[in-house]
């Protein structure tokens, strides 16, 4: 398996907050890697940190050593990693413009693409999406007035109109009803024959359906990180079992 | 035995009473200006040059005077304000600097405006040897309305939520195109608030102008912005305390008409910025 992302002996503090220590994992290439663990166990912070929105916030401090096919991130123009490195965030985002300008604005803002080939790059976004067959008749409307699950699926569609190579979910579904939910993994699994995905999920079940391996975090630790059958089956450490089992978080 | 209902009552009472105390002398005020100075308004006030020691004739180099003044500031002050307004609200990080600089920009709002013509006359009259000139008025005017316009634009992008930067940075798109393409356009009917006020206050303030630009009595129109300009605020302080035996009529009509400038002036933005509310979207 090739790797997309190694992490060396990662610590991240907030001012004195030490919201990651000493993580270390791999992530490979076209896998699922779905991240648990209960509130606060660092799950964001790791996914902000892969294509450094952590760098956002001034408080924040990094140390440890990161590489993305064999770059250190920090030596990667920033903008160029997070356009290979996606995200779709926990809320449904939408920017105040049409559906139709909302998949479009990454695309446009990267450089000059031919009207009719911005067409073909939102449409087959959007399809990979599964928001295509929702939103074909009104493209020009307000993406505002889309539904939260049509909204997310907005957004997913938006981060893969710029072609990433990785993307990173934070929770995607946590404001979703079940037949949403279920629309949203589907395109997961879907993508996840051209994509790398990182799945930050506060449903162990979520985790269990689509992921190709899970890793449990608590308090800032990487608790235990396998193929997720064998998480699922026989975790290594007692708090992995509690957790999934639901005694505590 | 308290009534909640009554209580109620009186509250919204004393709220209603301390609202019509404030709009009932505002309200008298612009009536008194339209009663009185409306006999005055015709077209020859408008566009004819003062006559007979501004006892008759017009106030059109007045009206001029004071439109090129109000262009100049805020052709000054706009882009400047709104420069220093992104910087701060998008670059600047939070440390003591900064902090000073933001009190700093919200004290120099309430900087009495004689002060700023002081200012005007050493630096752009004295100094650069602009002398008295409509470059000079427009400059201090326009730092005068600086701070209004910093400190509004400020607070119009930064009440453009986090969120939109966080996704339009996490899609690879550098942070001047954020700034220029989700924040601006969204901070727009903000800004427009604070171009507004500075456009009323250069409108209507007279010290600023006194030393900088303002002629007492120049009945043509300025040629250059090295030119004197007449200004109507100054001309009505003029035509109110230095010319003996100036018809009441022209006096209110010349406020009417500062009046109706400034008024036509916010109109203009307030629709401006209607525009822009209908089309945000969040
Ligand atoms: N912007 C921030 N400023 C200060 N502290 C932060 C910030 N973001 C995260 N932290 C701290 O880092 C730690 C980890 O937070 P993080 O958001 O990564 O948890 P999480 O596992 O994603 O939790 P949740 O499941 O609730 O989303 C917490 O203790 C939190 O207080
Ligand atoms: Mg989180």
């Amino acid at each position: 398996m090739v790797k997309i992302f190694t992490i060396k002996d990662l610590n991240i503090w907030f001012g004195s907050a030490h919201a990651l220590k000493d993580v270390s994992m791999d992530i490979y290439v076209n896998e699922i890697l779905s991240i648990i663990g209960p509130s606060n166990s660092g799950k964001t912070t790791f996914l902000r940190m892969l294509n450094r929105l952590n760098d956002l916030n001034h408080n924040c401090k990094m140390e440890g050593n990161v590489k993305f096919e064999e770059e250190d991130i920090k030596n990667i123009e920033v903008e160029l990693l997070r356009k290979r490195v996606g995200m779709v965030f926990a809320l449904p985002l939408a920017l105040p413009l049409s559906i139709f300008d909302n998949v479009a604005y990454g695309v446009r803002m990267h450089g000059k693409v031919k009207k009719q080939s911005l067409k073909d790059i939102v449409e087959k976004s959007l399809q990979e999406a599964y928001l295509w067959d929702e939103v074909k008749d009104r493209l020009n409307e307000s993406a505002f007035k889309l539904s939260g699950g049509q909204q997310q699926r907005l957004c997913i569609a938006r981060t893969l109109a710029v072609e990433p190579e990785v993307i990173l979910f934070d929770e995607p579904c946590s404001g979703l009803d079940p037949i949403s939910t279920a629309k949203v993994e589907e395109a997961m699994v879907i993508l996840k024959q051209n994509y790398t995905i990182v799945l930050v999920t506060n449903n162990v079940k979520q985790a269990a359906r689509v992921g190709d391996r899970t890793a449990f975090f608590l308090n800032g630790e990487l608790i235990e990180l396998n193929k997720t059958e064998n998480i699922f089956t026989a975790p290594k450490d007692k708090r992995t079992d509690g957790y999934i089992s639901g005694k505590f978080g | 035995m308290r009534n909640p209902y009554r209580t109620q009552k009186i509250a919204f009472s004393l709220l209603f009473l301390a609202t019509l105390l404030i709009v009932v002398p505002v309200g008298l005020i612009v009536i008194v200006i339209i009663f009185k100075g409306f006999p005055a308004i015709n077209w020859q006030f408008l566009s004819d040059i003062p006559r007979q020691g501004m006892r008759s004739g017009g106030i059109f180099p007045a009206i001029i005077g004071t439109l090129y003044l109000v262009a100049g500031a805020i052709i000054f002050a706009l882009p400047i304000g709104l420069l220093a307004a992104i910087y701060l609200s998008e670059y600047s990080k939070e440390n003591v600097l900064n902090r000073i600089i933001r009190l700093a920009i919200i004290n120099l709002s309430g900087v009495p405006s004689v002060v700023y013509g002081l200012f005007g006359l050493a630096l752009f009259v004295v100094f650069f040897k602009f002398g008295a000139s409509i470059l000079a008025g427009s400059l201090t005017l326009g730092i005068m309305i600086l701070p209004v316009i910093i400190t509004t634009s400020r607070e119009a992008l930064e009440s453009v939520p986090d969120s939109f930067r966080e996704v339009s940075l996490s899609l690879g798109v550098s942070k001047w195109q954020t700034i220029r393409h989700i924040v601006l356009p969204n901070a727009i009917p903000g800004i427009l608030t604070g171009t507004i006020l500075g456009l009323g206050r250069a409108a209507g303030e007279t010290a600023p102008i006194l030393f900088t630009v303002a002629a007492f009595y120049l009945p043509r129109l300025p040629k250059s912005i090295f030119d004197q300009a007449m200004a109507l605020p100054y001309h009505l302080y003029v035509i109110s305390t230095q010319v003996p035996n100036v018809d009441e009529k022209i006096r209110y009509g010349t406020a009417l008409v500062l009046l109706a400038l400034v008024l036509f002036m916010n109109l203009v933005a307030i629709i401006i910025r209607y525009q822009f509310r209908r089309r945000k979207k969040w």
